[in-house]
């Protein structure tokens, strides 16, 4: 047998975590172990999970700084949305969400690639502020944007439901600011991992192939890449267009978890774009296992802080600077290295004089 | 045409708050070359210490402005020692995160100590309005107070900076950290100093904020920082006359979008401007272009 090599183990490590971290909720939920509240956290935790993956392609893999993730999930979540309520209305609920799923993620991924035009010509933080701006624009247009449907098709305003002018027996889909509601809940935890395992699949067979390694060569070095022949914007796009299809998939998820949509800031803004940061840089840049991780415990931790009410958040934000401060400090990073040389110190100490 | 020229004028006015906002975040980026994500909720704290000065203790307007500089100054010199210090010479993004947590934290013990509803603060400047054009445009004592607050704020900053030693040793960072260091200047201390000068600004901005719109809550400078950041982007992160420039600009925007376009829409049509403004200069209006070196 072919031996494995050392980055199949680690994925297999990786892909093996998510299964038991399924079957031990499935089990805790089937055995009646498990509160409401946790119950109702199952499929966040799966579209986060999914956010902080495909957001690490970009971050991590492409060394830009996004900060309009939030803007893509708003595109599939209505996207999946739209289909919910007219074509998928009376489709069984599996098939529904499969093809919304797939929906959302080819047009968030359309809107990832005009974006990226813009955006990829730009550098450092003024390409982070002009992913901020698209996802606030996405958020505010789909918060005005009036949409209706009858037998003529689409019809669009940004005045008001009325000034749709729908012929009879045609229905309002978006009602501005109100949202889409009537939405069929048809997001389970299950399809949730799947799609988990989806994302874990696409992104890191993307890393490491040909066009993942392309993509990293050109974050550690632009000029060098650039000069053996490697496509700049090529692959900076293909990192930015998957991760955007990704992050539509996960709205779409986000959209069939609950009844009624709308785009807030807090769902939507660059708040959620930031929590989504969040998780990425404290599972560690680049390292998709890191974000997994981070994504279930940063879910978790504020629930779990609940009966601390009102100080939850604030406690909530202590944990994240302490974490900060002792995970990337200069002067902490130097006192971990001494400590784990002392240990190994110890280590050694030990094995000689056992050997004497 | 009457009311083309108030629109422009609370514009003007809006624009010279995100200004005085935007000038915290530019030096802060010049000097340190960080994001401060927290700068937003130092001018709410600034808004609720001159509320509780004057609206609750009843102190007279001046003092409740000095009593919030000086909160506000001590703040954020503190937060730059605990939080931001330590970090110096790890990856931006880490400082990213951590000035994330404390806006978190700001806005969070804001909402414990102050409760959620909304306050309504009391204007502090008391000056009359004056009339133009018989009586059709109205400049209200806010409006001219916030333009008048930034014209001298942005004319004391720039002999600040190039007349004084410590204004100097502020250049000398920015641009070169080491050969600073080598110079004899005292980096920790010059980037507390623009923290502080920062925040103060900061706290100025948010008496002139809560003046002119009269309401206060913990989210209150989340916003206006987002977009006091924009203004500074768009002018060129880390040049003071871009921030001006930019700040004004993103406030005069700002109000006609939502007086001739769409009152929902004006915060995507800001942002609009703001990619079309990269995309023709991609370091913004008076932003430095740095020559890339192999």
């Amino acid at each position: 047998m072919k031996k494995m090599s050392k980055k199949n183990k680690t994925n297999l490590i990786t892909y093996g975590m998510v299964l038991v971290f399924y079957l031990i909720m499935q089990g805790l939920m089937m055995s009646g172990h498990m509160s409401s509240l946790m119950k109702g956290l199952m499929v966040p935790l799966c579209y986060y999970m999914i956010l902080a993956v495909s957001l690490n392609i970009v971050v991590g893999a492409s060394g830009e700084l996004s900060l309009g993730h939030a803007g893509f999930m708003c595109i599939g979540a209505f996207t999946g949305a739209i289909f919910a309520v007219t074509g998928g209305k009376n489709l069984p609920p599996m098939l529904e969400i499969v093809i919304a799923i797939i929906l959302g993620a080819l047009v968030a991924a359309v809107f990832g690639f005009l974006i990226g035009i813009p955006v990829l010509r730009l550098k450092g933080d003024y390409l982070a502020i002009v992913t901020l701006a698209f996802g606030e624009i996405i958020k505010n247009v789909v918060s005005a944007v009036f949409v209706g449907l009858d037998s003529a098709g689409f019809h669009f305003s940004l005045k008001d439901s009325m000034s749709l002018n729908l012929l009879e027996g045609g229905e309002v889909i978006i009602n501005g600011p109100q949202g889409i509601t009537g939405l069929p809940r048809n997001a389970t935890f299950t399809i949730g991992i799947i799609l988990v395992f989806i994302a874990l699949f696409i992104s890191l067979n993307l890393l490491n192939s040909r066009h993942g390694r392309a993509i990293m060569a050109i974050r550690d070095n632009r000029i060098a890449a650039e000069s053996i022949g490697l496509s700049v914007s090529k692959y900076k796009m293909m990192a930015f267009v998957i991760s955007a299809a990704l992050a539509g998939a996960a709205g779409v998820l986000y959209s069939h978890n609950l009844s009624t949509i709308q785009a807030t800031s807090k769902n939507f803004g660059y708040n959620q774009s930031i929590m989504i940061l969040v998780f990425v840089v404290l599972g560690g840049i680049g390292n998709i296992r890191g974000s997994l991780i981070a994504a279930v415990v940063l879910t978790i931790l504020p629930e779990k802080l609940r009966f601390l009410s009102d100080y939850r958040m604030l406690i909530y934000a202590i944990v994240l600077i302490a974490i900060m401060l002792l995970n990337s400090a200069p002067k902490a990073v130097q006192w971990r290295s001494q400590m784990l040389d002392r240990l190994h110190a110890k280590k050694k100490v030990k094995e000689i004089s056992k050997n004497e | 045409m009457a009311s083309f020229f108030s629109y422009l004028i609370n514009g003007i006015s809006l624009g010279s708050i995100y200004a005085i906002i935007a000038l915290g975040y530019t030096m802060v980026y010049g000097i340190a070359k960080m994001l401060n994500f927290a700068h937003g909720d130092i001018i709410m704290v600034g808004g609720f210490t001159v509320f509780i000065a004057c609206s609750q203790m009843g102190l007279p307007p001046m003092v409740g402005v000095l009593l919030s500089v000086v909160v506000c100054t001590l703040l954020g010199v503190t937060i730059e020692r605990i939080a931001y210090k330590p970090l110096r010479g790890a990856s931006p993004l880490s400082v990213l995160i951590t000035a994330i947590g404390v806006s978190y934290f700001l806005q969070n013990a804001a909402l414990i100590i102050f409760g959620a509803d909304t306050k309504s603060f009391r204007s502090v400047i008391n000056i009359p309005p004056v009339s133009f054009m018989n009586g059709q445009v109205n400049i209200s004592g806010e409006t001219m107070v916030t333009i008048a607050a930034c014209i001298v704020i942005m004319i004391t900053l720039t002999l600040f900076i190039n007349k004084t030693k410590a204004g100097q040793a502020m250049l000398a960072v920015s641009e070169d950290k080491g050969a600073a260091t080598l110079m004899g200047i005292n980096v920790n201390k010059t980037i507390a100093v623009t923290f502080a000068i920062g925040s103060a600004l900061a706290a100025i901005a948010g008496v002139l904020l809560c003046s002119a719109y009269p309401v206060l809550s913990s989210t209150t400078g989340a916003m206006p920082g987002i977009k006091a950041f924009v203004a500074a982007v768009f002018g060129g992160i880390g040049s003071i006359p871009g921030a001006m420039i930019g700040g004004i600009l993103l406030g005069v925007i700002e109000n006609f979008a939502k007086a001739y376009i769409s009152s929902q829409l004006s915060d995507a049509i800001v942002f609009g401007v703001l990619i079309l403004v990269l995309l023709i200069k991609p370091t913004g209006i008076m932003g430095k272009v740095i020559q890339e070196k192999v």
